[in-house]
């Protein structure tokens, strides 16, 4: 019987150890209640000793958490809409405030910080120009956010927020349809800039040829005629020289052949007068003797 | 093989052998299974359930009570022993958390053992370089246009610690983090840019501002390399980007084919402009060497004219009408003889004359006047020689042009 009670201790104790005995994770934090009030709000981590069933321990996941919101329309200060996604990192710092406010429950704590993050970034794009929400000082944008939500959540939630960024910003369907249009406009006015530019180097590179070439001609012509001249010139002064030494002769001989070339057909008809010197003895045989 | 199924144990002849043909397959689950085996066989003897007979439970249980517990315990004590041991692998470093705390040393690779339900090991791989990928449609770029944007992210775990204990969900934080980032660079930048030569930049301004939210986030990864795989317009405007790529092609191709006219057209316009200044020096050449022959055969004529002029003169002038005589046709009309009336059937000679040569067309009256009014000059010249009366020739020809 005794070794009963023994087993019955040894149960016992064991019971009242796994009651009495926690461990709190290195990615947790933990608060201890007593029937329901809170009386230690910040257990770090490690093996800790609660009295059974007087206090109670609630534990919570104290890793750095990621709030992924739903994509929202918000809109811009031109009232232009803009479809945005957006997380947020966050985890608790006062654990707490965090149970006091949320009954533990980070899904809620989420949604709370979720609808926080929401109304901040409406506020921040609201001042802004999509110009300025899609490229400009998203980085203060942001910086300005978690300062502002800090301020509130720390408090209130008991958690501290580390970053919101944004994911995604689009625009809505028909939106972006209109800028697909704009974007094909562009496109072609870059073509139509491109082939047209095209164009005016190759008239210009045409009208360059063109201008050379001509430039060639005329100078080749310009040239020749010059050469030309130098021969007319240079054969000039040969016959000059040659014919001067007896002009006379020259015009006769000259003559003489012209004659031969001007009367080389027979379709040449001359019609001749007896009495010229050529038929001097064709008439008269002593023509020529008396006269001497 | 549970051991809340006693019944079912008894009727097994060997509950070893299930367990050494299962430990075929892994380690642990081998012990795991013999563990079981050996606690169900105990719950048969001091279980005291369905198989135990009455009288035996009264008399054994007491007997075995004590060594049983003492049995019991040992057998725990070994299991929970052999569950301690681990092996890390090279690629690998463990973070262990003792009661929940971070024990200060990672566990390096090798054999080891920790107590288990004490301490909490947890295995991560620090040598591997994971890599993913992330595909975004429709970003807006600073200019508000879109494109579509495909970045890699490679990274490895480098603060295990960190890793397991800091962040909820590691690699989801990853993901978020990669897609705001590239969002962010996209934003930051001109559409035309990242399309072109700004893609390592984009890589590079991801890859800094991922690594910022990653240390922030206390992730304990290490983003090694960021690239942008593939950036493109989106398709509903692909066909306008790709008549760009096909303008500038054409505006490349309109300038080589103006090119193609000008090496055409400028070599030609030179070769000619040679060729004419070739043939201007051919005309030169020609003309001054005629010019000469044509000197030279004078000067010789004129050397042996001086020593017989009178003969020569003669001779030369005979010579040369008698070529024109025989040359052309002609009709003796001796005018002094005083008849008037003479007809000349003229016409007929010449068309007679023009169909035997075929040659020239018939002249008119007229024509021949001009002609012989061309030709008119020559013959004053012949005649104003005075030593030879060539004038009686010219009258010949008077007479012709006047009938």
């Amino acid at each position: 019987m005794k070794r009963y009670y023994g087993i019955g201790l040894a149960a016992l104790l064991l019971i009242l150890a796994a009651n009495s005995l926690f461990v709190v994770r290195e990615t947790e934090r933990a608060v201890m209640l007593r029937f329901g009030e809170l009386v230690n709000a910040d257990i770090q981590p490690g093996l800790h000793v609660k009295i059974p069933w007087v206090n109670q321990v609630r534990k919570f996941d104290a890793r750095i958490q990621i709030e992924d919101s739903v994509p929202a329309d918000f809109f811009t200060l031109e009232q232009k809409a803009l479809v945005v996604d957006s997380y947020a990192k966050w985890r608790i710092i006062d654990v707490g405030q965090f149970y006091v406010s949320t009954q533990g429950e980070v899904s809620r704590a989420g949604s709370l910080l979720a609808q926080r993050v929401n109304d901040g970034l409406r506020d921040q794009i609201g001042e802004r120009t999509l110009q300025e929400v899609v490229a400009g000082e998203r980085d203060q944008l942001m910086l300005d956010l978690t300062a502002n939500l800090n301020m509130d959540s720390a408090v209130d939630i008991g958690i501290e927020v580390i970053d919101v960024r944004v994911k995604r910003i689009d625009l809505p369907a028909d939106v972006r349809n209109s800028v697909y249009d704009r974007m094909i406009t562009e496109r072609n006015r870059e073509a139509q800039e491109l082939r047209s530019r095209g164009d005016e180097l190759a008239i210009g590179i045409r009208a360059d040829a063109d201008r050379q070439a001509i430039i060639f001609e005329a100078e080749a012509y310009r040239d020749a005629e010059q050469i030309r001249g130098e021969g007319d010139a240079r054969a000039t002064a040969v016959y000059a020289d040659a014919y001067n030494k007896d002009p006379e002769f020259y015009a006769f001989t000259r003559s003489l052949t012209a004659y031969r070339e001007t009367f080389k057909n027979k379709g040449d008809v001359l019609l001749l007068d007896p009495d010229s010197e050529y038929f001097r003895y064709l008439k008269d045989l002593d023509n020529g003797q008396p006269e001497q | 093989m549970a051991w809340n199924e006693p019944g079912n144990n008894g009727k097994d002849p060997d509950p070893w052998g299930n367990g050494g043909r299962r430990g075929g397959d892994q380690g642990p689950p081998d012990i795991d299974d013999i563990i079981r085996n050996l606690l169900s066989r105990f719950s048969i003897f001091g279980g005291g359930s369905k198989t135990g007979s009455g009288g035996g439970k009264s008399k054994s249980g007491r007997g075995l009570s004590g060594g049983l517990l003492a049995g019991f315990v040992v057998v725990a004590l070994v299991v929970w022993g052999f569950l301690g041991f681990y092996i890390i692998d090279e690629a690998e470093r463990a973070v262990v958390l003792r009661f929940g705390r971070v024990l200060d040393n990672t566990v390096t690779p090798g054999l080891h053992w920790n107590p288990p339900l004490i301490d909490e090991v947890n295995k991560v791989n620090v040598s591997e370089l994971n890599s993913k990928e992330y595909q975004n449609r429709s970003m807006l770029t600073t200019d508000e246009n879109i494109i579509d944007i495909v970045v890699t992210v490679q990274y490895r775990i480098v603060d295990p610690v960190k890793y397991v204990i800091a962040v909820q969900d590691p690699e989801r934080s990853l993901d978020n983090a990669a897609e705001s980032a590239i969002r962010h660079v996209v934003g930051g930048n001109f559409m035309d840019q990242i399309l072109t030569e700004g893609r390592p930049i984009v890589a590079a301004d991801v890859h800094e501002r991922l690594q910022n939210y990653m240390n922030l986030y206390n992730t304990g990864i290490f983003v090694s390399q960021v690239n942008v795989a593939a950036v493109n317009p989106p398709e509903a405007v692909r066909p306008a980007f790709e008549d760009v790529i096909e303008a500038r092609e054409d505006e490349q191709r309109s300038q080589n084919q103006a090119q193609q006219y000008a090496n055409r057209v400028i070599p030609e316009a030179r070769g000619e402009a040679q060729r004419q200044i070739e043939q201007a020096n051919a005309y030169k050449e020609d003309v001054i060497a005629r010019a000469e022959g044509d000197a030279s055969r004078f000067d010789q004529l004129l050397l042996e004219y001086q020593k017989a002029p009178q003969v020569t003169r003669q001779r030369m002038y005979i010579d040369s009408i008698q070529d024109v005589m025989t040359a052309s046709s002609k009709i003796m009309i001796d005018v002094e003889g005083g008849n008037n009336m003479l007809y000349v059937p003229l016409d007929k000679i010449l068309e007679q004359n023009t169909s035997i040569t075929g040659a020239a067309r018939p002249r008119s009256a007229t024509e021949w006047r001009d002609f012989a009014d061309e030709l008119a000059p020559y013959l004053p010249n012949v005649s104003s020689g005075g030593a030879v009366d060539a004038s009686r020739l010219s009258d010949a020809r008077s007479g012709v042009t006047r009938p």
